[in-house]
């Protein structure tokens, strides 16, 4: 039967974007650093081929904008979780065109569209982690309490907790999903400070998995079927530690996939694939 | 509506028989459907009134009125002209009105005076249904808000005004419906959940509407079957608050699919997806933080949860929180510290009246006693406690667990009827049902086991939770779901002592907002990953099976809780601290020990405490329950006892119920609408109860005055103070205590606090600090906080001079004495002859009634507290405004006190009645000499103007006199108390 918590990491379709050479030079970023567009047009690529080959989730592949330089993140541009659909109003003005193409992605999905329409909302994507049994919405410079309201109405089913980002990006940037129960957290004292208060805040028990960089906590889980759990997180090239961490997991297809040339404009793992489960759905 | 047997005559009838109250006729046949079934007798006719009159009418309010006013105390006169007639005895049927879950209503007939319990049985019985414990009454106030019925306690007193009319509900939901017994337990639990959704209590998407709702189609109609059930059949049910067609479409489709799926099996799969809802379960109330930020407080079985708007901002899960109390329309919490935090904080929530906020705390000490204890926690004892002593006294969930799994009986057949209620419209108000009340369950004493534990802690304290609950706490830490682990574990009550966590307690406490408290959180350093038994487990996910030769990726994120596990030191306290009030020895020792061990407070790190504060309407409400509704065989004995008497009892239960039920804690004189903190507040009490300042007063001297004189006109009066008499060593010890380390029981100062130490200590936390300061130089007699505002005091002092010396011992310590006001008065008498003149409010000259001669007003207490030497410091931070007026015998001279001379003995016997507690303080004492023993009453008196202070004043000097013929009285001190400070007595309790 539909949506209420149906099993966490079972995902059917992913969209993704394409990534316009505006990436390059405009793109936000927290630090300065020269992209190399091949080079992240080939990581993309190759991210977006494991995806739907290997994975082989129906990938629905969005053309890049040259006037969005930062529509290949297009996590930050939704919220699905069940059959709903929540577009987001990302934090920054630059962003805020992302959502047309998203949405008609969406509809045609038949997902329920939820616009957040509040001009005093705003929230990305990258800010909020869905547990399966919950939401954590990270309030950041990117995401604020409103934003956080109107999904916790979007998606009613589900507590939804607010976690201060003090440091990075996102919530997501130092924190994700490993599995079911699985939270994988960065080392950093502030990551490891948000993990407290997800803690304190949830009324479920997770695990926890710390890997030492932030970055790499960011990864990507799923379950699917014949495959069993799948985690896409980051090579050893960039990460070697963290790598480690990775490679013990046990009962895992592990993916590591490369994200150098993103990553320079805040690009994680995540944000690069919106995934949803349409299976049983409509 | 309300039908009420007996006719006009029927005010001088007494109403009390109990004792017979169940063999007793009940309503007539005539009466109404279900009712019918009951024998009548003609004796107890109930009128039948339309259901459309509310309350009744104007001639019968009278009647009421009489009625209550035999119970109430005000006229000794009328009461005693009406005793001759007490012994026609008729009992009034109430015609109740009880909705039901499946939207029918029950109509039945109880007796006026039945108790909560008896209509709640009644219910159940009618409903067949044997797993009661998660279910309750409720009862809608004036105010419109419902409030669980205390099956303790009287109907009537619960239902000041409007229609019997009533609601049966899921009080606690079962985190885990699938353990339930029953399917008819689960029936009914679906029921209420299917209403809770409707009615938009319980949010849910659209496709958990559709889910829930097919489910609840195939419970209730069976499989679809278009040719019997039409096309249309779906539109008849509601499922939603805002429902479409295509939600009906939806569910329509699902139901097809259920093809002979049982009903029961229907609600199961119901209850399942009900369950993993956030808000399942969730008692909603509206505050305000101390920002003034509106949020909601939910309460849970899992603990507390902050919400803003629909985000919740914070979560403290039942380990976490330390103490629960309430004051005026504030409702605190104080939280352990985390793991790295030094100190407790208490976050402090405003509710939008007193009413709220007593209901909030009650819903949250019943949540928590029945879902984190193995057994409920006895009230506390009689012994000087303050606040309300209530408690939930129903089964917990580990008790009708284990109660549930012996029922035998095959499984009931049931007709799951058409819910009425989902084809009417609702009045959608997301109102969430409030207030838990106890459940008086017939077999309180089914967990022996677990009972022992309990047993102890009773008394004193702040309510730490027992062990057992401890060790549930424990179990909860290592289980994997809170939720799903509350087995009833109460058969072995084995402590882990294993944890220490708490840092050596300071006491300082903050006073946290949320957002201070989160920032707090925030601050607290990394936490290197709890290793402890966790992390040789490694998460329960298949994929994460450990490897013993690898490092430990995978940790169980600990919960807060977990981490705050009760220091070793911490069991023996709670041992200790029941014995505390046996013996002063004892209580040293387990001061002692606490202070050694835990820095938590006087509470167990798992124990909560559940206090209200003293200026708290519900002040004496614990102990009134304890005295009538304890056990129900001490009730009726106070009603016998006041028909022959002009029922002391019944004065009682009306002070009782006049201070729980209304807002203010009424003070004769004055009011503390001084509060300048409380701005928020307005106290219905003020409304309640005008107070004219100054004439009162007056009023009240003149009639102090004579009821002195006529005391033995009165001689059958009520009899305020009681016989029982409890030893009391508290106090002092416990002072000293804090002299040494504030930590811990602040509470111990305030007379209240003194009381029951279970009080609030989060009120204190601000006082806290000047309090350590005046332990220090005080001796024995705390009383920084005088906080306790609207107290009244009546001191009595009984000195018997074997000799002409008059050296006095004024020993400070008495624990009730607390109040600096009131060690003042004490010490005012001692030196007596230093007074300084007129003090404004001092009054006039009263002589006592002792042979001793004229009394001598005394100058104001606190000018002798001064010179005397015991001198206590008194506490700036208090701002009370006090009103002490001595009578005191003229020969009395405590000129020579400078000398105390040598203490020989003391003791302190405590008993208490409804709205009073009475200290005797003996002391003897050698001086040059010279023995001189000395006994010294204190008579605290808290609550609403209603009382009668000069009859009690009165009867106490009577009874003093009685019983020590042979000593005299030297004086009489009446001390009024109101407090003025706002903030601080805000935080003290």
């Amino acid at each position: 039967m539909a949506g209420l918590m149906a099993g966490f990491g079972h995902y059917t379709h992913a969209i993704v974007r394409g990534i316009p050479a505006s990436l390059a030079g405009e793109a936000l970023r927290s630090s300065q650093s020269e992209v190399d567009i091949a080079g992240a047009r080939r990581e993309h690529d190759a991210y977006v081929e494991v995806l739907r080959t290997r994975l082989q989730l129906e990938v629905v592949e969005l053309p890049a904008d040259e006037s969005l330089p930062d529509c290949v993140f297009v996590e930050d541009a939704a919220v699905v979780c069940g059959d709903t659909a929540l577009v987001t109003r990302p934090g920054a003005e630059s962003r805020r065109r992302e959502k047309e193409a998203m949405s008609g992605a969406l509809k045609d999905l038949n997902l329920n569209i939820v616009e957040m329409t509040d001009e005093n909302a705003t929230l990305d994507g990258g800010d909020v982690l869905f547990t399966g049994r919950e939401f954590f919405v990270g309030l950041s410079k990117r995401t604020n309490q409103r934003g956080a309201e109107i999904l916790a109405d979007a998606f009613k089913d589900y507590a939804v907790s607010t976690v201060p980002v003090q440091q990075g990006l996102h919530l997501k940037s130092f924190c994700s999903m490993g599995g079911p129960g699985l939270i994988v957290i960065g080392s950093s004292e502030p990551a490891q400070k948000a993990l407290k208060i997800m803690q304190q805040m949830s009324d479920h028990r997770y695990d926890k998995l710390t890997v030492p960089d932030d970055l790499a906590a960011n990864c990507i889980y799923m379950n699917l079927p014949d495959k069993g759990h799948v985690l896409l997180h980051c090579t050893a090239e960039e990460f070697p530690e963290s790598t480690k961490v990775f490679e013990k997991l046990k009962d895992y297809t592990l993916i590591p996939v490369s994200n150098m040339e993103k990553v320079k404009v805040d690009g994680a793992l995540t944000c690069c694939s919106l995934l949803i489960n349409k299976k049983g759905n409509n | 509506m309300t039908t009420e047997s007996g006719t006009d005559s029927e005010a001088k009838q007494p109403q009390e028989n109990k004792e017979t109250e169940k063999g007793k006729a009940k309503a007539a046949a005539s009466q109404q459907s279900q009712a019918a079934a009951e024998p009548s007798s003609p004796q107890n006719q109930p009128e039948q009134l339309p259901a459309a009159v509310g309350h009744s009418t104007p001639a019968r309010k009278e009647q009421e009125q009489q009625e209550e006013d035999q119970e109430s105390h005000r006229s000794s006169i009328s009461r005693l002209s009406k005793s001759p007639l007490r012994g026609v005895k008729k009992v009034k049927i109430m015609q109740c009105k009880v909705s039901l879950l499946d939207g029918s209503d029950f109509t039945l007939d109880v007796e006026k005076r039945a108790r909560g319990q008896v209509l709640f049985d009644k219910v159940c019985d009618h409903l067949n249904l044997l797993e009661r414990d998660y279910f309750g009454i409720t009862h809608k106030d004036v105010e419109n808000q419902k409030n669980w019925l205390d099956p303790s306690k009287e109907l009537k007193k619960q239902i000041r005004t409007g229609p019997w009319n009533f609601a049966f509900n899921v009080k606690f939901y079962p985190p885990d419906p699938s353990q339930l017994t029953e399917d008819i337990t689960r029936y009914y639990l679906c029921l209420q959940l299917r209403d809770d959704v409707v009615s938009g209590r319980l949010p849910c998407s659209f496709a958990t509407h559709t889910v829930l709702g097919s489910y609840a189609v195939q419970s209730e109609l069976g499989d679809y079957d278009p040719e019997e059930l039409g096309s249309d059949y779906i539109s008849e049910l509601r499922f939603a608050p805002n429902q479409t067609k295509e939600l009906e479409e939806k569910v329509m489709e699902l139901h097809k699919t259920y093809k002979g799926m049982t009903p029961a099996e229907a609600e199961i799969h119901f209850l399942e997806n009900a369950k993993k809802l956030s808000m399942y379960g969730v008692d909603l109330h509206h505050a305000k933080d101390s920002e003034g930020v509106e949020i909601m407080l939910g309460v849970c079985a899992s603990g507390l949860l902050i919400y803003r708007d629909r985000l919740r901002i914070n979560r403290f899960a039942w380990p976490k929180i330390l103490k629960i109390s309430y004051k005026r329309n504030n409702f605190y919490i104080k939280i352990r510290p985390g793991e790295f935090e030094q100190f407790e904080s208490t976050i402090g929530f405003k509710l939008p009246n007193h009413r709220a906020a007593k209901r909030l705390w009650k819903v949250c000490v019943e949540h928590h006693t029945f879902f984190r204890l193995v057994s409920p926690e006895a009230p506390p004892k009689k012994f000087l406690s303050l606040g309300s002593k209530f408690r939930y006294s129903g089964r917990t969930q580990a008790q009708t667990r284990r109660a549930s799994s012996q029922i035998i009986r095959p499984a009931p057949l049931f007709e799951r009827s058409a819910s009425k209620r989902y084809n009417m419209s609702l009045s959608l108000d997301g109102a969430p049902i409030m207030e838990n009340h106890e459940t008086l369950m017939k077999d309180t004493a089914a967990d022996g086991a677990a009972k022992v534990i309990a047993k102890g802690d009773i008394i004193t304290t702040v309510t730490t939770e027992k062990k057992a609950e401890e060790e549930k706490a424990e179990q909860e830490d290592t289980a994997m779901d809170e939720a799903d682990t509350l087995e009833p574990t109460a058969t072995t009550p084995l402590r882990h002592d294993t944890k220490d966590t708490e840092p050596p307690a300071e006491m300082v406490k903050h006073q946290t907002n949320i957002s201070e408290l989160k920032r707090s959180f925030l601050e607290t350093g990394d936490s290197t990953p709890g290793l402890t038994e966790w992390e040789k487990r490694l998460s329960s996910s298949p994929a994460h099976s450990p490897r013993a030769d690898e490092a430990p990726m995978i940790e169980p994120l600990e919960l807060q809780d977990t981490k705050d596990e009760p220091p070793a030191g911490e069991d023996t306290k709670e041992e200790m601290e029941p014995k505390a009030t046996e013996a002063a020895g004892y209580l040293v020792k387990y001061v002692a020990d606490s202070i050694v061990t835990d820095g938590a407070t006087s509470s167990g790190p798992h124990g909560i405490s559940l206090s209200t504060t003293m200026d708290d309407d519900v002040f004496m409400d614990g102990t009134l329950r304890e005295v009538e509704e304890k056990t129900p065989d001490s009730q009726d004995e106070v009603s016998e006892r006041s028909a022959l008497k002009v029922s002391p009892g019944a004065v009682r239960q009306e002070v009782s119920q006049a201070i729980i039920d209304k807002k203010g804690t009424l003070i004769i004189l004055k009011e503390d609408r001084l509060d300048t903190e409380g701005s928020e507040m307005s106290i219905l009490g003020e409304k309640e109860e005008p107070v004219v300042p100054g004439e009162p007063e007056a009023q009240e001297k003149d009639s102090l005055s004579s009821s002195i004189e006529t005391e033995t006109i009165k001689e059958d009066s009520a009899v305020v103070i009681e016989a029982q008499m409890t030893v009391v060593k508290t106090l002092s010890p416990k002072i000293d205590v804090k002299a040494d380390d504030m930590t811990q029981n602040k509470g111990i100062d305030s007379p209240k606090k003194a009381m029951a130490s279970w009080i609030s200590e989060e009120v204190k936390i601000e006082a806290s600090e000047v309090i350590s300061v005046s332990a220090e130089e005080v001796k024995e007699v705390m009383k920084c906080d005088s906080l306790q505002q609207k107290a009244e005091f009546f001191t009595f002092e009984e000195v018997v001079q074997t000799e002409q010396s008059k050296s006095i011992f004024t020993q400070n310590s008495i624990p009730e004495s607390s109040t600096t006001t009131i060690a003042v008065s004490t010490l005012g008498w001692v030196s007596s002859s230093q007074k300084a003149p007129a003090d404004p409010e001092q009054k006039t000259v009263l002589a006592t009634e002792t042979e001793e001669g004229p009394a001598e007003s005394t100058g104001p207490t606190l000018q002798s507290l001064e010179n005397s030497e015991v001198g206590t410091k008194e506490m700036p931070v208090v701002h009370t405004e006090t009103k002490t007026i001595t009578y005191e015998a003229a020969e009395v001279d405590t000129n020579g006190d400078a000398d105390p001379g040598v203490l020989l003995s003391a003791q302190t016997i405590t008993s208490e009645t409804t709205s009073t507690t009475t200290t005797t303080h003996i002391t003897k004492t050698v001086k040059g000499g010279v023995s001189e023993t000395r006994i010294e009453k204190r008579i605290v008196i808290t609550g609403d103007a209603e009382i009668d202070h000069d009859q009690a004043l009165a009867q106490a000097i009577k009874e003093a006199k009685e019983q020590h013929p042979d000593m005299s009285v030297t004086k009489v001190v009446v001390h009024k108390e109101t407090e003025i400070t706002p903030e601080e007595g805000e935080e003290e309790d």
